[in-house]
């Protein structure tokens, strides 16, 4: 697969794109781009304190941590996943575009990003939390499993307080995660009106490349989440 | 300033192939292979990880420094990781423990009988 090479000097004034503190274009794009990766690597260890204090209790609740990831609907976070890895498609595909100034490719991608990342919010709001609420399940609201749940808990001779912690951990993480997809929906909404008045395509297109990189990164944080809070110690039981 | 411009059937391929992996690690959670369920887990979450930065966030067209940012971002991850475990679960190495670690405050759980905390016995 050969790789093709596109400048910005391809018939585009690229002087008028450089802001004053930089001395040419690629100067302006590396350090935009440092800047974007340095705030990434932030986020990581934003959610690296929360990955780590889940291993921790993890490891010493083993039983309740088990007990818990049996109590969530795997069939969600496995379409999450697919949902998820679909938008960084599309996403990727729109940076593509936005690389080749195709603005009606572009315009399509991002929507069509900005549909599955919607989506992914809506179900998680709207079925997964509501259906763990309706069970009981949310700590601070209304943690008491009852029935299945029970049984389920029971099963794994965990107890009523540590599954809650569990579910704290849950609600946390995934919670986080889901309030970065708002922030991205949001950045992605900018982006098309962005593409919509030409900045893109006539302009720098850099923006889209860095919204992606923020895209990327939260579906990255999800494909950890999801083996860690739905499949932990296999469901096999 | 010159962009790499990667082939289409390239983010396809990636894309299969984390469709491919997510399949493996549901599947794989089915079947019991004792602690290596999470290793499993652990090891395809890192391949697909891998695959989105290094292709969709084109990491591996990128300048020396974004490398640097990302590798200083695992090793601070790995210290925050490293150091929090090798601290609790080393705990009962020693007999009584360091005077520090004589506090029933510094985890939560059931009364383990001794000042001390006793992790191993609760597996």
């Amino acid at each position: 697969m050969g790789l093709r090479r596109l400048t910005l000097a391809d018939g585009h004034d690229s002087a008028a794109l450089v802001a004053h503190q930089f001395d040419d274009f690629e100067q302006q794009t590396q350090a935009d781009t440092f800047g974007m990766w340095l705030f990434l690597a932030t986020e990581v260890l934003f959610f690296g304190g929360l990955f780590c204090g889940y291993a921790l209790y993890r490891n010493l609740y083993f039983e309740a941590f088990t007990a818990g990831s049996h109590l969530l609907k795997i069939k969600y976070g496995a379409s999450y996943t697919v949902l998820l890895i679909c938008s960084s498609l599309t996403m990727a595909l729109g940076v593509r575009s936005a690389q080749l100034r195709r603005q009606t490719a572009l315009t399509v991608y991002v929507v069509l990003t900005w549909i599955m990342g919607f989506a992914f919010v809506y179900v998680k709001l709207r079925y997964e939390w509501y259906g763990d609420y309706l069970e009981g399940l949310v700590p601070g609201l209304n943690f008491a499993p009852r029935g299945e749940s029970l049984d389920m808990i029971h099963h794994f001779h965990a107890t009523v307080p540590h599954v809650g912690l569990f579910f704290i951990f849950y609600f946390v993480m995934t919670g986080v995660h889901a309030l970065h997809m708002v922030i991205g929906l949001g950045l992605l909404t900018t982006l098309l009106i962005f593409a919509k008045q030409g900045k893109v395509t006539k302009g720098n297109f850099l923006w889209v490349e860095l919204v992606g990189l923020y895209w990327h990164f939260v579906d990255i944080v999800w494909i950890f989440l999801f083996p860690l809070l739905y499949l932990i110690g296999g469901r096999y039981v | 300033m010159s962009e790499h411009v990667l082939p289409k059937k390239l983010y396809f391929v990636i894309f299969a192939s984390l469709i491919v992996l997510t399949a493996i690690t549901t599947g794989a959670a089915f079947i019991d292979l004792g602690p290596f369920n999470t290793v499993v887990a652990l090891v395809i979450a890192v391949c697909k990880a891998s695959l989105v930065v290094l292709f969709f966030m084109h990491l591996k067209y990128q300048t020396g420094m974004t490398r640097v940012v990302i590798l200083a971002a695992l090793l601070w991850l790995a210290v925050l990781i490293g150091i929090t475990m090798s601290d609790v679960f080393t705990r009962h190495w020693t007999e009584k423990g360091a005077p520090w670690q004589h506090s029933s405050a510094i985890l939560p759980g059931e009364p383990t009988g001794s000042t001390v905390l006793q992790l191993q016995d609760r597996g």
